[in-house]
């Protein structure tokens, strides 16, 4: 009876996927008709829903052995081998979690779209795609997979192709996601070794070389990296999300990124056998300095869903560099703490996929409404748009890692992991750990500040453009979907336990340790090593909150006065004539444009100030520069350009030239043969 | 019996802290105009604020939102929560494990992200400046608090106060490099936090550096009564979290009966009133720094808890 479970589990998974190809068909054909909309992201929600619970099924319950199944095709020898086990299984949640709630919002925000046949084909395939990567158990249909999956998103991001940027943006995603291909590839080469057997479990039996491990992390890092955003391959990553509509750029942002993860996990953690410390160095620094980095450069954006691009960037980094710590912590054999930082990262790839979503849901939401992603042409939405507002708030504080929601429980495992850092042995990484933790703790903070930005600019105040005065509140399904993402915000955050106990089989799985059972734990705490040494309890926390502030208006309006007088605003007796007056995104970033910027943008404010008598207006100009465009991708794309004109000589020759380049070529290639043999 | 002499403790800590929160900045007060020859209110001047504050009628300004209305008890709760989990005068509280010392930051962050939210709600410049400089020093103060909670978990094995403070009164730490180092980054942190002098001046909001008193500016009545509140509490935390960590003397252990708890109390309100007197000494004798020294200012306490972390790491002895 177990085995016919076990079986359907992965059928079942494939079926959802069958079933969302179909789709793409379908989709094909109904693309004329009107209600083609409603169509295809009822038949993806309901899909994504079965994949969903089918998933969640397999992880908490009997997760004791994996699953495979084999199709034939691919590669001839080796056929198309899908499997499904813990870590699979988890990621098949987050995946399919993502595709339902952005499939619900597509029901209402599809309507807006001027061209939804663009986005209705390649909808389900990217679904699809992402589900197949994360169910592929040999090289060959990984990479086919993932080049599915990369295609499919690439036709989304040109979907609203005439606006301006969006070429630009489709191009250098283009090319950023050929250059990790190839470095995906490159790896697997690596470990599929000169014989050639590409199936995963070969390759997890197989022994690796030291230098062999080390290509492959590296090659690991740029080709999955640079499809997570890992600084410095991530400048695809802020043009391409926000060009495409707002639920993909949702699906892209809170799912595509952690399928990049998985990748990133599966073959380090799992196919590569045990890590050595070195390696987690580099993801330790390349992780911190991504977190760092993401949340600047979001801090410097006015375009809301670019800065929520940025945001993602930041996420990948503190994942990563928890996965670094669960490295140094598995090299030296520390289980328990290599459980806990390990937990820790999936925990975050969950809680991200979860508020990442709601708030590209939310900046959707602003952009249906009112037409505008620019914020300091936003302002006062809070007014107009009381519902989206509130999930959107609620996300805003959940990503700022605010207790009690589910951000700031992932953060605290990490922090907790990395308080076990002094147990390492190596100097390097007793070192470097807590300068990585006061990296995180700077960018958790500047992530606060940059969400207090995000939604202050966005929805408080009062309107900068007629398009933010008229806005008006969105249809029911959007919202839906955004509440029923903040809700599971919340829950996560006052309910980590159960979480953490769920993403167990996992940690088994992969490292052969877990974090210790945390629903023995009395009044629903969590205690990742021992109750004297730290624990936490979400539910605690939000119930004393409720309480206390419930007391605090108790006795208020019990007590003290209940008048209250509507005035125009005090300002120390300053009226603002104008709302432009108001502080913008721009000079609400100063302080820490100041701060930081200096150093990392090269950021210098420009003053004209016209001579007194003069009537032109004074202007303030803000130079930014991006070191990371124009110190790494400028010079290759120049040095490409330049390349490219010199090798044009060679389309303008004479037939004899031709001929006797071939011959020289010929005979080069001769020479090497013989001089290497 | 257990359950419910540890509510009593429990229920008299947070009743505590809600008393003395007032009378503790009006005694500063008190001493920092003493300092200058003035004769100063009385130490219960914050109490009659108070009180005043909440008979007088509230004007809002015509387009504040609910988040303007809902943030002065948000902040209030999340910031009393906050004083009621640190250790006061006994350890071992019953709620003490709900949350550690990074949960008790971070609870702190969540009140100063409502009142950053609250101060671009009504659209001027000045809770607009107010706002942005806030959440700057915040970004500027949490990495160093991290170094902070970093270097004494090492020391103590433990980020749980309760467990720390034991630890501290109990086992004979000594003198320690480290240690010293944390606690001049903490007090730093902590001034920058509490918006006192150097970094911010708690006493006006028409200067140009302001940063807590502009950000509240559109505040009035029972509103403003809470968010003064809220600062009363969070100077006592801070003050609480610097003593029961780095000055556990006398501090109650969990389970030694009345008398204990009596001599914990009567040591807590003497520590209360040696660091409300150093820090209106340490106030009257400063001045304020301009706005973008806070980085430096900041800067340094990071670079004591790294120095402070490092140090344990080359020897234990530290």
């Amino acid at each position: 009876m177990n085995s016919a479970v076990v079986i359907s589990a992965v059928a079942l998974q494939m079926s959802c996927v069958a079933g969302l190809l179909a789709i793409a068909v379908l989709a094909i054909v109904l693309s004329r008709s009107n209600s083609s909309t409603a169509v295809v992201y009822s038949a993806t929600l309901a899909l994504c829903v079965v994949g969903l619970f089918g998933s969640i099924r397999w992880l908490v319950g009997d997760t004791a052995n994996a699953t495979e199944l084999t199709l034939p095709f691919g590669l001839p020898w080796l056929g198309a081998h899908f499997r499904i086990d813990a870590l699979a299984s988890f990621f098949l949640v987050v995946v399919n979690l993502g595709g339902a709630a952005a499939s619900l919002f597509g029901l209402g925000y599809g309507h807006h779209d001027p061209a939804p046949h663009r986005v209705l084909l390649f909808f389900p395939a990217f679904l699809a795609g992402m589900n197949l990567v994360v169910l592929a158990d040999d090289a060959f249909s990984y990479l086919l997979c993932w080049e599915f999956m990369s295609l499919a998103s690439w036709a989304l991001v040109m979907a609203h192709h005439r606006e301006a940027g969006t070429a630009k943006a489709g191009y250098v995603y283009l090319v950023m996601a050929s250059f990790g291909t190839l470095a995906l590839l490159l790896a697997f080469g690596l470990l599929a070794g000169p014989a050639g057997d590409y199936g995963f479990a070969a390759i997890r039996a197989a022994q690796h070389t030291p230098y062999v491990a080390a290509l492959v992390l590296i090659l690991m890092l740029l080709g999955a990296g640079s499809k997570a955003g890992l600084v410095p391959l991530h400048v695809w990553l802020p043009l391409a999300h926000p060009a495409a509509p707002s639920h993909v750029s949702a699906l892209m942002s809170g799912v595509m990124t952690k399928v990049a993860i998985y990748g990133f996990i599966r073959v380090v953690f799992d196919l590569l056998g045990p890590p050595t410390w070195s390696a987690s160095v580099i993801v330790l620094f390349l992780g911190g300095i991504t977190a760092v980095m993401g949340i600047l450069y979001a801090m410097m954006e006015k375009d809301l869903k670019r800065l929520l691009a940025y945001s993602t960037i930041e996420n990948v980094g503190i994942i990563f560099v928890s996965l670094g710590l669960a490295l140094a912590f598995q090299a030296n054999g520390l289980k328990l703490a290599a459980a806990l930082a390990f937990t820790g990262a999936l925990f975050h790839v969950l809680n991200h996929s979860f508020f990442k979503s709601l708030l590209f849901f939310g900046a959707g939401a602003v952009l249906m409404s009112t037409g505008e992603r620019d914020m300091d042409k936003l302002g006062g939405l809070i007014h107009r748009m009381p519902f989206s507002s509130f999930a959107i708030l609620v996300g805003c504080v959940a990503i700022s890692a605010l207790p009690p929601f589910n951000g700031f429980v992932s953060e605290w495992l990490i922090f907790q992991a990395m308080l076990q850092s002094p147990q390492l042995p190596q100097w390097a990484l007793k070192i470097m750990v807590p300068a990585v933790g006061a990296l995180l703790a700077l960018a958790a903070a500047l992530a606060a500040a940059c969400f207090v930005k995000a939604f202050g600019i966005t929805f408080l105040g009062r309107p900068r453009s007629p398009a933010a005065e008229t806005a008006h509140e969105v249809d029911r399904y959007s919202l839906s979907a955004m509440f029923i993402l903040a809700a599971l915000c919340l829950l996560a955050g006052i309910l980590p336990g159960l979480v953490i106990d769920a993403l167990s089989p996992i940690t088994m799985e992969i490292l052969g340790s877990r974090m210790p059972m945390q629903a023995n734990v009395p009044w629903l705490s969590i205690v990742p090593i021992a109750e004297s040494e730290s624990s936490y309890n979400g539910l605690l926390v939000m119930v004393f909150i409720t309480v206390s502030a419930s007391l605090a208006v108790y006795f208020i309006h019990r007590f003290a006065s209940h008048a209250l007088r509507r005035g125009p605003a005090w300002g120390c007796g300053f009226s603002d004539p104008t709302p432009a007056a108001q502080y913008s995104g721009g000079s609400f970033a100063q302080p820490i444009r100041r701060v930081f910027g200096t150093l990392v943008f090269r950021a210098h404010d420009h003053v004209e100030m016209p001579a007194p008598g003069d009537i032109r207006p004074a202007r303030l100009r803000i130079e930014l520069h991006d070191l990371v465009w124009e110190g790494l991708y400028a010079p290759i794309a120049n040095a490409v350009g330049l390349s490219a004109d010199l090798l044009n000589r060679l389309q303008f020759l004479t037939i004899r030239r031709y001929l006797s380049l071939v011959f020289g070529t010929l005979v080069t290639l001769l020479l090497v043969l013989a001089i290497w043999s | 019996m257990v359950v419910i002499s540890d509510i009593l403790v429990q229920g008299a800590q947070m009743l505590l802290v809600l008393l003395l929160a007032p009378l503790l900045t009006g005694f500063v007060r008190k001493i920092k105009a003493r300092l200058v020859r003035r004769q100063g209110a009385s130490v219960f001047q914050p109490y009659r604020d108070l009180l005043r504050l909440l008979r007088k009628e509230v004007v809002l300004a015509e387009n504040a939102s609910w988040l303007f209305r809902v943030t002065p008890y948000v902040t209030f709760a999340a910031i009393w929560v906050a004083a009621a989990l640190v250790p006061t005068f006994a350890t071992g509280l019953l709620f003490n494990w709900t949350a550690d010392l990074i949960a008790i930051v971070a609870l702190l962050g969540s009140a100063r992200f409502f009142l950053a939210l609250a101060g671009m709600d009504v659209g001027t410049s000045f809770g607009g400046i107010g706002s942005s400089r806030e959440v700057m020093i915040a970004a500027l103060a949490e990495p160093a608090m991290l170094l902070i909670v970093f270097c004494m978990a090492l020391v103590a094995g433990s980020t749980q106060l309760s467990t720390v403070a034991n630890f501290m009164a109990l086992s004979n730490v000594g003198l320690r490099v480290s240690l010293g180092m944390a606690v001049i980054a903490l007090i730093m942190v902590a001034l920058a936090e509490n918006a006192r002098i150097p970094v911010d001046n708690p006493a006006t909001h028409l200067e140009l550096t302001m940063v807590h008193e502009a950000m509240v500016l559109e505040y009035s009545g029972r509103h403003l009564a809470m968010i003064e509140f809220g600062a009363y509490l969070k100077l006592l935390l801070y003050i609480s979290l610097i003593a029961c960590v780095f000055l556990p003397w006398k501090i109650a252990v969990f389970g030694t009966g009345p008398l204990s708890y009596a001599i914990g109390a009567g040591a807590y309100l003497v520590k209360l009133a040696a660091a409300g007197f150093f820090l209106a000494l340490f106030e009257t004798a400063t001045a304020k720094m301009r706005v973008f020294r806070i980085p430096q200012f900041l800067g340094a306490a990071l670079m004591l808890g790294l120095l402070g972390t490092l140090l344990l790491f080359v020897s234990r002895s530290f």
